[in-house]
């Protein structure tokens, strides 16, 4: 479903990878390791086409990313390492206004379980620059349960988040993985499946 | 594709609502700039008249300017921008929805407050009214042209004052033709026709043009 082929990225003058190649298929985990420093967030980005390969291309569905455009827009969810809500607006409008620019249904009641069930219950209505590191954190991956994109690509999506959300994002990517979808992610924890393979990519060898 | 367009809108208005002191700031520093005019050339009726269509437009630019610095800025550094250009709809829409946003709050509110400043200047009330319709057409231009500007500076160091540099002599044009309308409809007012036209005119071509250069600017400086 998602290839790479020949995948070369530079920042500045330093060479991050080379030559990199792999396909994954749905219901499938891809967990990219490496050091600080290797590259795992540009690669991630590159995925998304936030950033441009210095060469080589990434296919979706046997299509160029460039290609698709609005089409792979449509197929993926990144959560990257800034949260991606606005710290005036309260938890309900940054997940609303999230929702809709998805195409993931936005309706109050949808999004008031969502945040209820990422654990924000009671904090729904308040600015998320009043909340903790962890709050704003949950309430920027709520995103998730309202998602219906075959593919996310998380960059370490669990830093900040306690035990519990932890336990909820866990159990969100395997029903993702187990649903067919297809899960990119870095992270320094193990992810535990239901169904479905875990794959791992090595990077900065 | 209407909705995003609205949300996206709805969202920048609401957050300027939430901080007010951000949109008042222009405001007042418009109200502020056009005022010292008066206090330091001296109260005689026909300086003011010349200066006044020249020293409203010049302020303007600058009050537009200051606003557009954030335009971007601000959604890049919390990560809303990325999130923006992930989404599945044209980026040029939701582009022009922020630049619609900044309208509303830096632009239009300058067109309301003309007649004030106006008075300021001893101008006749169909040179008010000329200059009411000129800022209304010319400073949606500002607007959109500071896009690119403000597209293109995302994330530089001393991106304000580069910004100023970029932009400020794309707006010469604006700024020539509504002042000379200001000026004219002192004189002949049906020979302001042609320099509301020609405003008018930057209004169309600016407006299909600008929002797919901030488009395709915004996707460079993400990088």
């Amino acid at each position: 479903m998602l290839q790479v082929a020949q995948l070369e990225c530079r920042r500045g003058d330093r060479l991050l990878f080379s030559g990199l190649d792999f396909e994954v298929g749905p219901g499938t985990l891809l967990h990219v390791r490496g050091r600080n420093g290797s590259g795992k967030t540009t690669l991630l980005r590159t995925l998304c086409g936030l950033y441009t390969a210095d060469h080589g291309e990434v296919h979706w569905r046997g299509k160029s990313i460039r290609a698709l455009g609005e089409d792979y827009r449509r197929d993926l969810l990144y959560f990257g390492h800034l949260n991606g809500i606005k710290g005036d607006l309260t938890g309900v409008e940054n997940l609303r206004l999230a929702a809709t620019l998805d195409g993931d249904k936005a309706d109050t009641r949808t999004v008031w379980a969502a945040l209820a069930r990422i654990g924000l219950a009671g904090f729904e209505d308040i600015p998320t620059r009043m909340l903790s590191q962890g709050q704003k954190k949950r309430t920027a991956l709520a995103r998730l349960i309202l998602s219906r994109a075959p593919l996310w690509i998380l960059d370490e999506p669990f830093t900040a988040l306690d035990t519990d959300a932890v336990d909820l994002l866990q159990l969100l990517i395997a029903d993702q993985v187990a649903g067919g979808g297809l899960v990119v992610l870095t992270t320094h924890q193990e992810v535990p499946l239901t169904s479905g393979q875990a794959c791992h990519l090595d990077l900065g060898r | 594709m209407f909705k995003v367009f609205w949300s996206v809108l709805h969202r920048d208005l609401l957050l300027a609502m939430r901080r007010r002191t951000d949109v008042l700031t222009t405001l007042f520093f418009f109200l502020i700039v056009v005022s010292l005019f008066p206090l330091g050339v001296g109260t005689e009726t026909a300086v003011l008249r010349i200066l006044g269509p020249g020293v409203v437009w010049v302020a303007a630019l600058l009050a537009s300017m200051l606003a557009l610095e954030r335009l971007f800025a601000a959604d890049f550094e919390d990560g809303t921008l990325e999130q923006l250009l992930l989404t599945d709809q044209p980026l040029v829409l939701l582009v022009l929805a922020k630049i619609t946003a900044h309208w509303l709050l830096t632009g239009l509110p300058l067109v309301l407050m003309a007649p004030l400043v106006g008075m300021q200047y001893h101008l006749t009330d169909p040179a008010i009214g000329i200059m009411m319709a000129a800022l209304l057409l010319g400073t949606p231009v500002l607007s959109l042209i500071g896009a690119i500007g403000a597209a293109l500076t995302l994330g530089l160091r001393g991106g304000g004052i580069l910004l100023s540099l970029l932009i400020l002599p794309l707006y010469i044009p604006v700024l020539v033709y509504g002042a000379g309308a200001v000026e004219l409809a002192a004189v002949e007012l049906t020979a302001t026709r042609p320099y509301l036209m020609l405003l008018a005119a930057f209004l169309l071509s600016s407006l299909i043009l600008a929002p797919l250069a901030s488009a395709a600017a915004l996707r460079i400086s993400i990088e």
